[in-house]
């Protein structure tokens, strides 16, 4: 059975419930429902129309749950059962399922649970094995986070920023388990930008393009880290960087820059490198700078000294660190790699063994031990 | 079944046998350490044994409340604090002897020049659930 059709149909369905009268929350309920139906019963009976099926069933449940709820309360039904069909139902309504579920009152946590579940239709035990907590806990954070946007009115138009800072978050920080947190990210950013067609959600969409065709060769033998410099360029996937390319230029083309796009563009141009030595990378400082006026991050800064460093030399590179503070994450692993190039050997060493210390990953941190060895042995022949 | 704790320190423990630190092994000697490590969960993982690893990151700091209405005080980090924890390994296995056995096995991983680094483990017991039948 095609699990990636019932994914892509739940946010339509919920849409249509809300239409027809229902609360997000019980709507939402009801879909899950409808959905863990589908699983059931699709495999022999393939309906001829799914999504047909699924709002009735949907609805079905939807009413069974407000019967028991409201005869619970000794109240009379007041729902009911053959829906007026709201004047509405022919448009869709994902996007302000988007807009819904990354509300700004909700944690960055529950926004990325309750979009997987209600826009990306995943279960709760798919989202929780994303991200590595028990199921019992994310079925709670999403029911409180439904709570919270309870009272949000659902034809409001939300802002775009606010979804693409889910959608970058499930990409960057989901693990996997039965679902792939990035392909999923990448299908929904897929689905924001034909609704909306927005330049910045193009430049994500882009920019996790490009990154997700680097997969492959970002992790070596026993799951090391692979460095960029060090990735075989022949395991990218070609595809994905022309679409991502694509999408990116068309994007730029409407002259209306952000953050997303300026990331995307450094991205395509380490894409479109064979090599390390022959990257652009005057052109990446450029849009490092163009970035840094957009966010004034010290994180930006940061990966800027590096570009710095290799257009223009190490010593200009560690000129560029003096500017960054050396609280950041990763401050002593950039310095190590700048000094190492400035021929610093010993002073390289032990940075790179302080900065494995700091490290937030395990990976990270048994790249950096190595990178500590690795120069060790350099001085020592 | 009983579940137990391998926990691994940053320092604390009996002396070590062997103190080469890491960043002095050869790169090579660090990803065999590395590789060992994942094979021997994959090992308990196929096995029916494995539970849950963590590490630690070696900064920490200690926290207490300190009264209605006032943030929480924090302390640390200590330098010399005398224990550190480096993470953890959970097993759930036929009894004691079992987990005394893979403690070994995980202490026998291998380090500078390829032998084994002999690492001290701590292994301690869960309290276990309440069993059904008390009396």
């Amino acid at each position: 059975m095609d699990e990636s059709l019932l994914r892509t149909l739940t946010p339509t369905v919920i849409g249509v419930l809300v239409r027809r009268g229902a609360d997000f929350a019980s709507a939402e309920d009801a879909v899950q429902d409808a959905l863990v139906e589908a699983v059931r019963v699709w495999p022999d009976d393939l309906p001829g129309d799914p999504k047909g099926w699924l709002i009735t069933v949907a609805w079905r449940k939807f009413l069974d749950a407000a019967r028991a709820d409201t005869s619970r309360r000794h109240r009379e039904v007041r729902v009911e059962a053959e829906p007026v069909p709201g004047p509405g139902e022919a448009v869709d309504d994902t996007l302000q399922l988007y807009f819904l579920c990354a509300h700004p009152s909700l944690t960055p946590a529950s926004a990325v649970a309750l979009t997987l579940r209600a826009v990306g239709g995943l279960t709760t035990r798919q989202i929780a094995r994303a991200y590595l907590v028990p199921e019992a806990t994310m079925a709670q954070r999403i029911s409180r986070a439904k709570r919270t946007v309870s009272s949000v009115r659902f034809n409001r138009p939300g802002n775009v920023v606010t979804v693409l800072r889910v959608l970058y978050l499930v990409f960057n920080e989901g693990h996997g388990g039965d679902v792939d947190p990035a392909a999923e990210a990448i299908r929904l950013c897929r689905r924001l930008f034909a609704l909306t067609g927005e330049p910045e959600v193009a430049g994500l969409l882009a920019l996790m393009l490009l990154h997700h065709a680097r997969r492959a060769s970002r992790t070596g033998p026993g799951g090391r880290l692979v460095p960029l410099a060090e990735q075989d360029r022949s395991r990218w996937d070609t595809h994905l960087i022309a679409e991502g390319v694509a999408i990116l230029q068309a994007a730029l083309a409407q002259d209306r820059l952000g953050e997303y796009q300026a990331q995307a563009a450094i991205a395509a141009l380490h894409a479109d490198a064979p090599s390390t030595s022959e990257t652009d990378w005057v052109q990446i400082v450029e849009w490092y700078d163009e970035l840094l006026l957009l966010t004034g991050s010290p994180v930006v800064r940061l990966n800027r000294a590096v570009a710095v460093g290799e257009a223009d030399g190490p010593r200009a590179g560690l000129a560029a660190l003096a500017e960054v503070s050396p609280d950041l994450p990763r401050y002593a692993a950039v310095r190590a790699y700048l000094l190492e190039r400035t021929g610093d050997l010993e002073r390289a060493a032990a940075l790179y063994a302080e900065a494995s210390r700091a490290a937030t990953s395990v990976q990270e941190r048994d790249h950096l031990t190595r990178e500590a060895a690795r120069v060790r042995q350099l001085l020592q022949t | 079944m009983a579940k137990y704790l391998l926990l691994k320190h940053y320092r604390g423990g009996p002396a070590p046998v062997t103190d080469v630190p890491m960043d002095q092994w050869t790169p090579e000697e660090v990803s065999a350490h590395v590789q060992y490590m994942r094979d021997f969960i994959a090992r308990l993982e196929s096995t029916g044994e494995f539970v849950d690893t963590q590490s630690l990151s070696p900064e920490g700091t200690f926290v207490r409340y300190d009264g209605e209405g006032r943030p929480p005080v924090t302390d640390g980090p200590f330098a010399e604090t005398k224990d550190l924890i480096a993470g953890w390994l959970v097993i759930d296995v036929d009894g004691y002897e079992r987990a005394l056995e893979l403690a070994g096995e995980l202490s026998a991983a291998p380090g500078a020049g390829g032998k084994p680094i002999h690492e001290w483990l701590e292994v301690r017991p869960f309290m276990c659930e309440l069993p059904t039948i008390t009396d």
